[in-house]
């Protein structure tokens, strides 16, 4: 099993998506160049956080152009898995694996902040060793995380399932449309993260990676890991000591 | 005409910013008139901004040594070793002036700036802290009559440079994870925006700005060089601010974090491969600094072609290029037959790298252009043998702190609503609505962060050690008495880093000062210097870097002496770090106590320079609190030991709003996962000044700690061992908050409505800009 985590000039969260990875998963991960088409040999591909090329046109525009983004879409195409955290959910969606569009932040600012997300779907790879309904506390950190898309693709999205969290208040009440303790930057139905048709591409806003050790104040992200490592290998992933630990 | 044809007069050279003096110095050292470029590089190179030659005679009088200190002032940062074969690298640096002219590029290219002096030295950074000082954002009596457009405008600086920090931080991927605020009408003309930076190396990684080996190739690296920035140390950072000031703008730089996060990755990579010999970004004086300091300190001259400078604009001249001050640009030295190791690193990262010259043994700048010899300037004579100047000094304590002070309300008098008005004010208000905008946690480190503890603490991967670091800084305090104000930032910070259970081992600092050409300025500048090496001292935190912004005045009003200070710690152990928040229901609030007595009269003295005082009563007098140095030193080393021991649960030091903020504070830190938090009920049964003073009172030396009762003993006990008072205060409780003097109700409510207050009135000011 091997991961592998894509760098583009510009994302910043590469060192932290293989760091959880590799040490606290004790899983094998590498880097993969933004203008390398081949990803051979790997079973799945994160497209990490940050600001691809700047981000100065519009979040993810430039970054769907790489060589790499034609070979994660022909992985995506034969099932791979592929995972896009904040930057790379965005880069997602420019590159239409995921449906729908990515607005700024409603209150036009940055925001980075602890949040709940709720798991609205266990049945994906990313989520399989989730309860269901599970609530995860994980951070965001981004300008642009005001999901859209239009009335159709929405109730599509409802109706297969495809979407896989959503922002809750921390009790789990869903958060309102201008609710932005919980859904602090105005997603279309409190949308944090979403699943294509085939559930083997998900993309979410806030950074499970950065909720994988006590010292970072949570451990919720871990089930997101072992979730695609369980996908992989097909037999359940142990908890993490820390995981271990009662809040 | 071109403009290298312009003919050099000593007019021309004032207009430069040169004295007659200075003006002859360059002739005598050239043997002859210098021509236009040559005038132009002498001038930024001999600015304030980068000669310290109003500060060098008095920078000597700091510490600067220590077991720890790998490099001290000198270099593009400061280095100590933090073991296990790591250092730390840090230092701090104003932005003020281009903060002023364009909030935003200002703020931005500050972060900018402090970011590379960090990684040219090999190391990464890891995170950033921002000291920032602006003119009051809402009517008050600490507002000084501000009108509605003033605090208008003074909003939208603030908001424009807190935009800019998180435009560049937060692209650039370094976490922002700490710093302070504070609003008075003396920085409404001349905003302060300090930033820090700190970064990781493994010791044998250093890289330093020496150029070696005569014909090594000199290589330009990153950026293109446009006509931004042309003058920005010297005319607007060395000068005063005026009416016309707006028109300054073009001498502002602009920022690009993307650029910056490749020349990060590339830089490190190069450096990797051992080609590179030396190198030193381009930063205030672009090209004319990086080439002869880089030259001088290698005892060698550079030679540059011009011509081959990548450039973004057409027919630039040898002037604009040597003093532009673009952005996210390295210069580097590589080991000669090297060149396409270190080319080809940079060309992965898309960056353009080309080789503009070579390392001379005749120790001259010699710059060529369109194939002749656009100037010949010794090195050593540009970047060290730049004027020094013995400005006058003349003891002028304001006549503002003769002036009234408090009247005490009767003693057994309700304070809450005081207190209430307190919460509310900006400098104590909750600071989310600013730390949220930047991003705190990006590579994973920040163990705490905004908000979370008394300093920001990072664990390190590769140890199971932490650092924490702070800044801090009280302008009014030093206004007031700069000497002892200084000595107070110093020790505040190292306490706050202290609070966290880490031990103080270095500082850097920035010095922020009006114009050293008036001697009381000058008097202020040598006061704080000495206060704060008295206090560096004693608490065994040599300053190993830092920065002199001086001209801090607009239309001959300077701004307080602002001396900030970043004191750099180390936690031996991540997991005894201690935040500042109270942990459980029914554990004891404890307050160790190293604050000297005072008598009331005394008291009420330094009580009129408290926050209360200011936004309560308008009231900016008297003297900062007094301070015990030896006994800090033993509270420090006390908190240092109670952490590793793990025998307190959390702590805070008590400063802006005295006890009662800091015991509300301690409730409001400690929020738990469900939404609820902890109340706190106190009496404080051991001051025997007035009400307000016991309740609101800054005295340094205290910290609220909380300790299981089971623990109680065992605290009282080491703190006795460091010579420390511990004082019961009271305990955690899930009830109202609570505080009573000698039995006395003073201030009684709901914790959560003061919570409402203190987190959304900085929210409610600023959300409209």
């Amino acid at each position: 099993m091997k991961f592998g985590v894509v760098q583009f000039p510009g994302s910043n969260c590469d060192d932290d998506a293989c760091f959880a990875i590799r040490s606290v998963l004790a899983q094998p991960a590498e880097f993969i160049w933004h203008q390398s088409e081949d990803v051979s040999g790997f079973d799945a591909i994160i497209l990490p956080g940050g600001f691809a090329f700047g981000d100065y046109l519009r979040t993810g525009a430039i970054a769907r152009f790489s060589p790499v983004m034609r070979a994660v879409t022909r992985f995506a195409k034969s099932g791979g898995l592929v995972l896009g955290i904040c930057n790379g959910f965005q880069i997602l969606l420019e590159a239409g694996l995921l449906p729908g569009a990515m607005l700024r932040n409603k209150r036009l600012r940055f925001l980075c902040r602890q949040v709940h997300v709720r798991i609205e779907n266990t049945d994906t790879p990313f989520t399989r060793a989730a309860r269901p309904g599970q609530i995860l506390k994980m951070p965001i950190a981004h300008m642009e995380g005001n999901y859209f898309c239009d009335p159709a693709t929405l109730a599509e999205s409802e109706r297969n399932k495809q979407i896989v969290f959503r922002y809750v208040h921390p009790d789990g009440r869903p958060a309102g449309p201008d609710d932005f303790d919980a859904n602090p930057n105005g997603a279309l139905a409190g949308i944090a993260g979403i699943s294509n048709r085939e559930r083997n591409v998900v993309g979410l806003m806030p950074h499970p990676e950065r909720a994988v050790e006590l010292a970072l104040n949570s451990v919720d992200g871990l089930v997101i890991f072992r979730s695609i490592v369980e996908s992989l290998s097909q037999q359940p992933a142990p908890r993490t000591a820390a995981e271990r630990v009662p809040a | 005409m071109l403009q290298t044809e312009i003919k050099v007069t000593p007019q021309l050279a004032a207009e430069h910013g040169l004295t007659p003096d200075e003006y002859a110095r360059i002739r005598k050292i050239l043997g002859r008139d210098p021509n236009f470029t040559e005038l132009g590089v002498f001038s930024v190179m001999w600015s304030e901004h980068c000669s310290y030659k109003s500060s060098r005679a008095h920078l000597k009088r700091l510490p600067t040594r220590g077991a720890r200190v790998v490099q001290g002032p000198g270099e593009n940062a400061g280095v100590v070793d933090i073991g296990d074969d790591l250092v730390a690298v840090f230092k701090i640096e104003s932005h003020n002036h281009p903060s002023f002219v364009e909030p935003f590029q200002g703020a931005a290219t500050g972060v900018g700036g402090i970011l590379r002096d960090i990684f040219t030295m090999g190391a990464r950074p890891i995170a950033v802290l921002d000291s920032l000082r602006f003119g009051p954002i809402e009517k008050g009596a600490g507002a000084d009559g501000a009108t509605p457009e003033e605090i208008a405008r003074n909003r939208r600086i603030v908001d424009g440079v807190v935009r800019g920090i998180g435009f560049y931080g937060n692209c650039f991927g370094v976490p922002t994870v700490a710093g302070e605020v504070m609003f008075e009408p003396c920085y409404a003309n001349n905003p302060l925006v300090n930033a820090l930076a700190l970064g990781i190396a493994r010791k044998k990684d250093l890289f330093f700005a020496r150029a070696r080996g005569v014909g090594n190739p000199v290589i330009y690296a990153g950026a293109k060089t446009g006509r931004d920035g042309i003058h920005g140390a010297s005319l607007l950072a060395s000068a005063e601010f005026s009416e016309e000031s707006q028109q300054k703008r073009p001498n502002v730089q602009v920022g690009d974090p993307f650029m910056e996060k490749l020349l990060l990755e590339a830089c490190l990579e190069a450096m990797q491969t051992g080609a590179v010999a030396a190198i030193q970004d381009m930063g205030a004086a672009g090209l004319a600094s990086s080439s002869s300091e880089m030259a001088s300190r290698g005892g060698l001259g550079i030679e540059m072609d011009l011509d081959r400078v990548p450039q973004r604009e057409t027919n630039m001249t040898p002037y604009e290029m040597m003093l532009s001050e673009s952005q996210e640009r390295m210069l580097l030295v590589a080991e000669r037959g090297r060149e396409r190791e270190v080319f080809d690193v940079f060309h992965k990262w898309g960056l353009d790298a080309v080789e503009v010259g070579r390392v001379t043994d005749d120790g001259i700048l010699r710059l060529r252009h369109q194939g002749r010899v656009a100037a010949e300037i010794p090195a050593h004579a540009l970047a060290e043998e730049g004027p020094r100047y013995e400005r006058p000094i003349a003891a002028a304590p304001p006549a503002e702190s003769q002036g009234p002070l408090v009247e005490f309300a009767a003693d057994g008098i309700d304070l809450t609503e005081n207190f209430r008005r307190l919460l509310a004010s900006p400098a104590i208000a909750s600071k989310e609505w600013i730390t949220e905008q930047y991003d705190s946690m990006v590579r994973t480190n920040t163990q705490s962060g905004p908000g979370a503890g008394d300093a920001a603490v990072l664990r390190l991967k590769e140890t199971k050690r932490a650092l924490a670091i702070k800044t801090d800084g009280n302008g009014r305090w030093c206004f007031l008495a700069p000497r002892l104000g200084a000595m107070h930032a110093v020790v505040e910070a190292a306490r706050n880093v202290a609070c966290t259970g880490a031990r103080p081992i270095a500082a850097t600092n920035c010095l922020n000062f009006g114009n050293p050409e008036k001697p009381e300025v000058m008097w202020q500048f040598t006061e704080a210097i000495d206060g704060i090496a008295e206090a560096c001292r004693v608490l065994e935190t040599p300053i190993t870097g830092g920065n002199v912004s001086f001209y801090n005045e607009t239309l001959g009003k300077p701004i307080y002496p602002t001396p900030i200070l970043g004191v750099l710690g180390v936690l031996e152990d991540a997991e005894c770090a201690l935040g500042s928040g109270f942990r459980n229901e029914g554990d004891l609030i404890v307050m160790l106590d190293a604050s000297a007595a005072v008598s009331r009269t005394e008291a009420a003295r330094e009580f009129g320079s408290s926050e209360y005082a200011k936004t309560i009563y308008g009231i900016v007098a008297g003297a900062p609190p007094a301070l015990d140095l030896a006994a800090e030193k033993r509270l420090i080393d006390c908190l240092v030991m109670l952490a590793s021991e793990r025998a307190i649960l959390s702590a805070h030091d008590v400063s802006d709003g005295g006890v009662a903020v800091t015991l509300a504070e301690c409730c409001f830190d400690g929020i738990g996962d469900d939404g609820t938090f902890f109340s706190a009920e106190a009496n404080i049964d051991f001051d025997d000044g007035p009400a307000e003073c016991a309740v609101f009172g800054e005295r340094g030396g205290r910290v609220i700690v909380s300790v299981s009762p089971s623990s109680l003993a065992r605290v009282t006990a080491i703190a006795a061992q460091y010579g420390l008072q511990t004082r019961q205060v009271g305990r955690v409780t899930r009830g109202a908050f609570r505080i009573q003097l000698k039995g006395i109700p003073a201030i009684h409510g709901a914790v959560h409505s003061f919570r409402e207050i203190w987190a959304g009135s900085l929210g409610k000011a600023l959300a409209g800009v």
